[in-house]
């Protein structure tokens, strides 16, 4: 089934990752009109940012740079991904105030934490 | 009565003399010794109602996977299962430890299926966490490789005499830990191993390792102690385990754990690199590093040999 088309996904998602690291160092340094956003990069059996700290309304990208699978579960049922595999990425957008924990499911020894805060 | 039994063995061990490379590593009684072929040969014989056997324990074979430092891992898996094939003394079954697949999609576990079909041989799966990866948990692999088995797909059955026992410690993995058996399965397994006598020789396989081999990298199951409190009254006890795609050994009352290199690509030593990630190593080295392991049991004994081999011998 259309290899073409998972790697034109691939390109995509690089792309677009990207554009994630820059965009959420310009949310950093100025107030945005757009969304905000903030990204957790997979690496090496790691959240590389194991805590990350956003106000309500953010959304968060992970995105999988190891050449293994990953998932992102959520401790508490609150977001699961489906399985990353490399180059794949899952966003899920913070509402409300909170800590959430989560770990992947394959390997939870890798575990890490939003925390959404005004 | 089996009269001419100590020659069938003397043959039969003569025979593993060709299909095996390494070392004849012999359990006893929870002793494990590392012992020449010829030592083995040699060595007495109870009398005993069974003939040897031997099984052929296949893991971590990850089909789907093609990345560095094998593009490749249906290739390589159908050269395991060609080393099984070429073995003078054909296994009674394979084992399987789990790790089928690479992400748990049909064709992987389809592909994996036709190839050990070729085998003509029962083949028993525990599934690894990559097997888990459906949307349903795990019910991709246990509908095809886990019928008749109970909760996350483990299962018992008896063989020539020994009692091997299949568990499965990757499912319901808790954040921050490592393998996990949980309750439900270890009431089982209390269940199923109460009223067998302790002379029984148990074989277990599982995933992951059931001893902690390196906890930074989650390379150990959290409920494991519980299972070998219920095996430590056993006079010989077996336990066979993937995951890690490199053979590690270890002897503890009188168990004796061991794992099974991958027949996709090895992972790094225990420390010694960033992480647990695919071992990027030259394509020359790369068939040194893969293999199986071929189990063989002989009765009166009560001794496990198992004997490792790589893709490239």
């Amino acid at each position: 089934m259309t290899r073409s088309f998972r790697m034109l996904t691939f390109q995509a998602a690089a792309l677009v990752s990207g554009a994630l690291i820059m965009s959420s160092i310009t949310v950093m340094t100025k107030a945005s009109a757009a969304a905000p956003a903030a990204a957790v990069e997979i690496g090496n059996f790691t959240f590389k940012q194991p805590v990350v700290t956003v106000k309500p309304g953010t959304t968060v990208t992970w995105a999988n740079g190891d050449d293994i699978p990953h998932t992102v579960v959520s401790k508490d049922g609150v977001f699961k991904s489906k399985v990353l595999d490399t180059g794949d990425r899952f966003s899920f957008t913070f509402a409300k105030p909170g800590q959430f924990g989560y770990f992947c499911s394959l390997h939870p020894h890798m575990t890490g934490t939003i925390i959404v805060k005004v | 009565m089996i009269t001419d039994e100590p020659d069938d063995r003397r043959n039969f061990l003569k025979c593993m003399a060709w299909a095996g490379t390494g070392a004849l590593f012999a359990f006893n009684g929870g002793i494990s010794t590392s012992i020449g072929l010829d030592a083995a040969v040699a060595a007495p014989l109870k009398h005993s109602a069974s003939k040897p056997f031997t099984f052929v324990q296949l893991s971590d074979s990850h089909i789907g996977f093609n990345k560095p430092p094998n593009a490749d891992a249906r290739a390589t898996f159908r050269e395991a299962i060609a080393k099984v094939k070429a073995l003078p003394n054909q296994p009674d079954f394979i084992i399987h430890t789990g790790d089928v697949s690479q992400l748990s999609r049909d064709e992987e576990f389809d592909d994996a299926d036709q190839m050990l079909k070729e085998l003509g041989l029962p083949v028993f799966f525990v599934p690894g966490e990559h097997d888990m990866l459906d949307p349903d948990g795990g019910k991709a692999f246990l509908d095809r490789f886990g019928k008749g088995s109970q909760g996350a797909g483990w299962y018992s059955f008896d063989h020539r005499g020994v009692h091997f026992v299949a568990l499965v410690n990757v499912a319901d993995l808790k954040p921050g830990g490592m393998g996990n058996l949980g309750a439900e399965q270890l009431k089982w397994l209390k269940a199923d191993l109460a009223g067998r006598h302790s002379s029984t020789p148990i074989v277990v396989f599982a995933h992951i390792p059931l001893w902690t081999v390196y906890e930074a990298w989650g390379w150990g199951t959290d409920d494991a102690a519980e299972a070998l409190k219920l095996l430590a009254r056993f006079g010989s006890v077996t336990v066979l385990n993937g995951h890690i795609h490199q053979i590690a050994q270890k002897v503890e009352g009188r168990i004796a754990f061991h794992t099974a290199r991958s027949t996709a690509f090895p992972q790094p030593a225990p420390g010694t690199a960033p992480s647990p990630g695919p071992l990027k190593v030259p394509a020359e080295q790369l068939h040194g590093m893969l293999g199986i392991t071929d189990a063989m049991f002989v009765r009166g004994h009560d001794r496990i040999a198992l004997i490792d081999s790589t893709l490239s011998a």
